[in-house]
C-alpha cells in the first residue's frame, strides 16, 4: 500500500495467546447463536408442516403461527443488537491485540 | 394513465437523473465506480442495503401472495427478514475485512488461483442473470398495465434507465437511487398499513376475526397450508431464503462502499430494522388488499397477484395514492436492478477481465472503462434474455438465485472463514457442485417440467417433486468442498493465519486507512 510500515507478522499474532483465546470466543458465541436462530427459524414450518399445534387460536383469531412468527422477528432484532453489543468487546480487545502486538514489534 | 401518475413517473426519472449526474462527477476510480470510494456512512448504506434487497417480488410479491394464500405468504417475510441474522452474524464483517470488490476478491484473499477466481465469478454471474431477468420481466409486465406500453417498450424503458445510472454514476448513483427508493418505499408502505388499519379501528384483534370470513377459504386462511401443501418443498424454500441472502453477490457487493468492519455491522442493524418493518407492514397490505379488494379482482389483473398493492392503493387513497404506489414500484425495480449490473459487471470485469485475463496488470483508467463496458454487457444480455423470455413463468427465478447463491457462495464463504484445513481445490468443488446441483434439480423440477402445457416451461413430467431444491443442493454444497478439500493434500496453513488475524482484527483494512 505504499505506506513505510513495516509488514505485519500475521504469524506471530496468530501464535498470541490473546489472540487465541478471542478467536476461539468469538467462534464460540457466533455459531451457538447462529444454531439457536436456525434452530427456531427452521422449527416453523417444520411444525406447520407436520402437526397442527399451531394451527390452534392464541389471542382471539390469530393464531399460534402469527405469534411464532412474531416471536421470530423480536428474536431478529433482540439478537441483530445482542451481536453488536458483543463485537464492541470484541472490538476492543482485538485493539488490544494489535496495540500488544505493535510493542512486541518495536 | 392520469396526469398525475405522469408527474410522479417523470418526478422519479428527473430525481434519479440528477442523482447520476452528480454522481458521476465524484466516479473517476475503479474505487469511486465499485465501491462509492468506500466511504458510505452506516445509516446509508443500511437503507441501501433495504433498496437492493426489497425487490418487486418482496413489494409486489409478497403482497399479493399474501393476499391470495394467506400466511403461506408471509413464509418469504419471514425467510427474507432472518436471513439478515446469518449476514451479521457469519459474513458481514471478515467479507468487510478481506475483500475489496467483489466476493472472488475475498476468497482469493486466501486462495489467489484463476480457478476459483473465475468460478466464483461465474456463480455471481448466473445469480445476477436469473435475478435480473425475474426483475425485467416482472417489471415488464407490470410496467405494462401501468404505463399502458407494450411489454417489450417498458423492458427496454427500465433497461436503459438501469445502464444510464451504472454507466454514468457508477456505485455512488446507484446507493443513492437505492436509499431514495428505500425511503419511498416505506413512506407509501406505511400510508396504506395506516389505512387499512384504520378501517379496522386499529385493532389488530378485529383485522384477524374479519378476515376469518373475508376471504373463501375462511378460518384457513390464517394458517398455513393453503398454498404449500408439501412440508418438505416448504422446508427446502425456507432454507434457500434464509441461507441464500448472505451469498447474494449484489447484497455482499455493499458491504465494501463501507470504510470499515464497525461500519459494515451498523449498516445491517439498519437494514434489519428497516427491512424487518417493511415485512411486518406485508401483512397489512396483504390483508388489506384482500379484504378491499378481493380475490377475483386482483388474479384478474393478475393471476400471480402482483397488482395487489397497486389495486389496494387505489381502493383506500384513489388514485393519487395508486400512482403514487406505481411510480413507488417503478423506483423499487429500477434501484434493484442497477444494483444487480453493478455486481454482475464487477464480476465480469475485475475478476474476470482485470485479475484473470490482464493478471491485475491494468491501469486506474482501464479498470474504469471495463467497468463501463462490462455494465453495458450485463445490461444487454439481461435486457435481451428478458425479452425472450415474456411469455415464461419465471417468478421462480428469484428464489433459484436465492438457492445458488445459498449452494454455491455461502458454503465457500464459511470454508474460507472458519476452516484452517480448506484448500483451492475444495473452493471449486464446493462452488461448482452447489451451482450445478442447483441448476440440475431446477432443471428437472416442477417449475420446468408440468404434464398440463402452459404451467410450465416444458410439457411433461418433473423428475423431482421439489419446487425448490435447497435442501438437496446446500447440503452438495458443502459436502463437495469437503470432498475436494480431502482430496488434495495442498494446504497452506500459514496463509490461513494471515487471513484468520486479518478477517478477526480488521488490521489489514485498519491499516490502509491510516
Amino acid at each position: 500500500m505504499g505506506n513505510n510500515k513495516p509488514a505485519i507478522d500475521y504469524d506471530k499474532i496468530a501464535e498470541m495467546g490473546s489472540f487465541k483465546q478471542l478467536v476461539k470466543k468469538k467462534n464460540v458465541f457466533l455459531w451457538s447463536i447462529t444454531v439457536i436462530f436456525l434452530v427456531a427459524y427452521m422449527l416453523l414450518p417444520i411444525l406447520t408442516s407436520f402437526t397442527q399445534i399451531l394451527h390452534q387460536k392464541a389471542i382471539g383469531d390469530i393464531t399460534w403461527v402469527w405469534i411464532y412468527s412474531v416471536g421470530l422477528f423480536v428474536m431478529t432484532w433482540g439478537l441483530a443488537h445482542l451481536y453488536v453489543s458483543k463485537a464492541n468487546v470484541f472490538d476492543k480487545e482485538a485493539k488490544e491485540i494489535i496495540e500488544e502486538y505493535e510493542r512486541g514489534v518495536k | 394513465m392520469s396526469p398525475i401518475a405522469i408527474i410522479m413517473f417523470l418526478a422519479i426519472v428527473g430525481l434519479t437523473l440528477v442523482i447520476t449526474w452528480w454522481a458521476s462527477r465524484r466516479t473517476s476510480t475503479a474505487t469511486d465506480f465499485y465501491t462509492a470510494g468506500g466511504g458510505l456512512k452506516g445509516w446509508q448504506n443500511g437503507l441501501a442495503i433495504s433498496g437492493d434487497y426489497l425487490s418487486a417480488a418482496s413489494f409486489l410479491g409478497i403482497a399479493g401472495s399474501i393476499a391470495l394464500t394467506g400466511f403461506d405468504g408471509f413464509f418469504f417475510s419471514l425467510g427474507y427478514l432472518v436471513a439478515y441474522l446469518v449476514v451479521l452474524y457469519i459474513v458481514a464483517e471478515p467479507l468487510r475485512n478481506l475483500g475489496k470488490f467483489t466476493l472472488a476478491d475475498m476468497i482469493t484473499a486466501r486462495f489467489d488461483k484463476s480457478k476459483v477466481r473465475g468460478t466464483a465469478a461465474l456463480s455471481s454471474i448466473v445469480i445476477v442473470l436469473f435475478y435480473m431477468i425475474a426483475q425485467l420481466v416482472g417489471a415488464g409486465a407490470l410496467i405494462q398495465l401501468l404505463l399502458g406500453i407494450p411489454y417489450w417498450s417498458a423492458v427496454l424503458l427500465v433497461g436503459f434507465m438501469m445502464t444510464i445510472y451504472v454507466l454514468f454514476g457508477g456505485m455512488t448513483a446507484t446507493s443513492w437511487v437505492q436509499i431514495i427508493k428505500a425511503c419511498l418505499l416505506m413512506l407509501g408502505t406505511v400510508i396504506i398499513s395506516f389505512l387499512v388499519l384504520a378501517k379496522f379501528n386499529f385493532n389488530i384483534l378485529t383485522m384477524f376475526s374479519y378476515m376469518t370470513t373475508a376471504t373463501d377459504a375462511g378460518e384457513a386462511y390464517l394458517n398455513p397450508g393453503l398454498k404449500y401443501t408439501n412440508g418438505i418443498d416448504t422446508i427446502s424454500m425456507l432454507v434457500a431464503l434464509v441461507l441464500g441472502t448472505a451469498g447474494l453477490p449484489h447484497i455482499l457487493m455493499r458491504f465494501f462502499t463501507v470504510k470499515d468492519a464497525q461500519t459494515a455491522r451498523s449498516s445491517v442493524i439498519w437494514a434489519t430494522w428497516i427491512v424487518g418493518i417493511f415485512y411486518v407492514l406485508t401483512i397489512f397490505l396483504g390483508f388489506g388488499a384482500a379484504a378491499f379488494v378481493g380475490k377475483e379482482a386482483i388474479v384478474a389483473a393478475n393471476p400471480a397477484g402482483n397488482m395487489a398493492a397497486p389495486l389496494l392503493a387505489q381502493a383506500l387513497g384513489g388514485d393519487i395514492l395508486f400512482s403514487f404506489v406505481c411510480a413507488v414500484a417503478f423506483a423499487t425495480i429500477l434501484a434493484v436492478v442497477a444494483g444487480l449490473v453493478l455486481s454482475g459487471a464487477s464480476a465480469l470485469s475485475h475478476d474476470i477481465y482485470g485479475q484473470i485475463i490482464k493478471k491485475g496488470k491494468v491501469t486506474e483508467k482501464e479498470q474504469v472503462v471495463a467497468a463501463r463496458v462490462g455494465s453495458i454487457i450485463i445490461a444487454v444480455i439481461s435486457i435481451v434474455l428478458a425479452l425472450g423470455a415474456q411469455t415464461l413463468n419465471v417468478a421462480f427465478l428469484v428464489s433459484l438465485a436465492f438457492c445458488i447463491a445459498a449452494s454455491a457462495n455461502l458454503p465457500v464463504i464459511i470454508y474460507t472463514i472458519y476452516w484452517k484445513r480448506f484448500n483451492t481445490n475444495g473452493a471449486v468443488t464446493a462452488m461448482l457442485t452447489g451451482l450445478i446441483s442447483a441448476l440440475i434439480l431446477v432443471a428437472v423440477s416442477p417449475n420446468v417440467w408440468n404434464p398440463e402445457a402452459g404451467k410450465a416451461i416444458f410439457v411433461g413430467d418433473p423428475l423431482i417433486m421439489l419446487t425448490n431444491p435447497a435442501i438437496i443442493s446446500v447440503p452438495l454444497g458443502f459436502l463437495g468442498g469437503v470432498i475436494g478439500t480431502l482430496l488434495s493434500k495442498e494446504s497452506d496453513e500459514a496463509k490461513y493465519r494471515e487471513v484468520d488475524v486479518k478477517a478477526q482484527t480488521g488490521i489489514s483494512v485498519q491499516d490502509v486507512s491510516h
